[in-house]
């Protein structure tokens, strides 16, 4: 669960004692069936120090400068679900895309200036038979370039450990609704290529522009956890 | 190597929970944890495998127990020191006491903006391509003590070749400094039941990425 991946104690390194004399959120302190946790003040608290000390320590030595940490952070934060949902939205109006982006997802991300870094874009198609999903059950691979940073969630033990053995159960928990004659097919990235959904254009939007498209497309749906927005939603 | 960030198939985690407004970071600290690593990754200090098999060499109970970049913290910390970055001394006294070591490149702001914050993984091809896809192979059961990206669940399965990705960095050579060693990359589907046997939802698949050296013929 999301949750908890934040909230649990750590139980070898040693917390200092917790006040709460801080402008922290409190609603952390315990999880949904009211068990008290370690509040994660503490932690953080710890690991703040620990990573700041590291930046600090990199700088001085001329390792890396904080211009670079800074700008690093804002390339990641200008990336979002919305260069995806341009692709797909492109892929929906127009068949040769669709086609460039099955055949070199790279190269079609390139087409809207958007830079893979060091992976491979696979872009994998939904269709009447087929409905994809993407997870990562080693670690937390996800296309952070044309979708942006991943949900806790996608992160979570929870979603790492079931997606491969009860993608249904799990798809069912995102209240995505895929028939037993669709074969669910999960993704494990565990390369280093990263997956991309293409959901199916949704009905009833013939002539509609790439624009109004695109805000169809979900982040969800491009992970295939969800579908695309259903077009009444925005008409 | 069999640890417990292996997690595909595991069970007792609970429901898969969306946090409300999804936030990425939970606090900076976390946002500069994160630019730190790719700022260090594109430099050449150390490959993102290092890293994966930094975390996964992390005490069990610490891995399930902190939040995910606590647990990129500890990594780091680790990459930080074990190649010399850094001393734990140093991390303890808050500043530096030797000059710090030279980094293979730099990471500088334009590159960034370009998004080039890491090279490729794609490799010049080193042997002939053993599998083509339609092919049948099995993988390997192997569980070797380092880091290796064949997950447990699909260990000694039954699959189809699906494609073919080209030659890349191997990590199980890289994560213990052995080089690139580029190897064949393809994806492999099973069926569900071949994974978690006949029980196992007939309508569901599963595919993964396996280097060449995962794979036999079948």
């Amino acid at each position: 669960m999301a949750a908890d991946e934040r909230k649990h104690g750590d139980p070898v390194r040693p917390a200092p004692a917790h006040g709460h004399g801080h402008a922290h959120d409190h609603d952390h302190d315990h999880d949904h069936d009211g068990q008290p946790r370690t509040p994660d003040t503490n932690e953080t608290g710890y690991y703040e120090l620990m990573a700041t000390a590291i930046r600090e320590l990199l700088i001085e030595k001329g390792v890396i400068t904080a211009d670079e940490v800074r700008k690093q952070l804002e390339f990641m934060d200008s990336r979002s679900p919305a260069l995806g949902a341009q692709m797909i939205a492109r892929a929906w109006a127009d068949p040769a895309y669709k086609k460039r982006l099955l055949a070199d997802g790279t190269k079609a991300a390139a087409e809207f200036g958007i830079p893979m870094g060091d992976a491979e874009l696979i872009v994998v198609e939904n269709t009447p038979k087929v409905h994809n999903m993407i997870v990562c059950t080693l670690c937390s691979c996800y296309p952070r370039t044309v979708l942006g940073l991943p949900p806790d969630w996608y992160k979570s033990k929870s979603y790492r450990s079931r997606a491969v053995i009860e993608p249904r159960a799990v798809l069912e928990e995102f209240g995505t609704e895929v028939r037993d004659d669709v074969t669910v097919r999960v993704h494990d990235s565990n390369a280093d290529m990263r997956y991309l959904v293409l959901p199916m254009r949704p009905e009833g939007t013939e002539g509609w522009s790439e624009e109004k498209l695109a805000d169809l497309v979900t982040r969800d749906s491009m992970i295939g956890t969800g579908l695309p927005k259903n077009p009444k939603e925005i008409a | 190597m069999d640890g417990v960030h292996d997690m595909g198939g595991t069970d007792g985690f609970g429901k898969v929970e969306v946090e409300k407004d999804e936030p990425v970071f939970h606090a900076p600290w976390e946002g500069r944890v994160l630019a730190m690593q790719r700022a260090m990754g594109y430099a050449g200090a150390w490959h993102i495998d290092h890293s994966r098999f930094a975390q996964e060499r992390l005490p069990p109970l610490t891995y399930l127990g902190v939040s995910y970049y606590q647990r990129w913290a500890l990594a780091m910390e680790n990459n930080v020191t074990e190649r010399g970055y850094a001393s734990p001394e140093e991390l303890k006294a808050g500043h530096a006491v030797t000059p710090g070591k030279t980094l293979p490149r730099k990471l500088t702001l334009d590159v960034v903006e370009r998004g080039l914050t890491r090279s490729s993984f794609f490799r010049q091809q080193q042997g002939p391509q053993r599998f083509q896809p339609g092919d049948r192979v099995r993988t390997k059961n192997i569980h070797p003590a380092s880091h290796t990206r064949l997950p447990r669940y699909a260990r000694g399965k039954l699959g189809v070749v699906e494609l073919c990705h080209g030659c890349h960095m191997y990590p199980d050579s890289v994560a213990v400094d052995r080089g690139d060693d580029p190897q064949w990359l393809y994806t492999v589907v099973f069926t569900s039941q071949e994974l978690w046997g006949p029980d196992a939802d007939p309508t569901s698949e599963v595919s993964i990425d396996a280097f060449e050296p995962y794979l036999e013929s079948a």
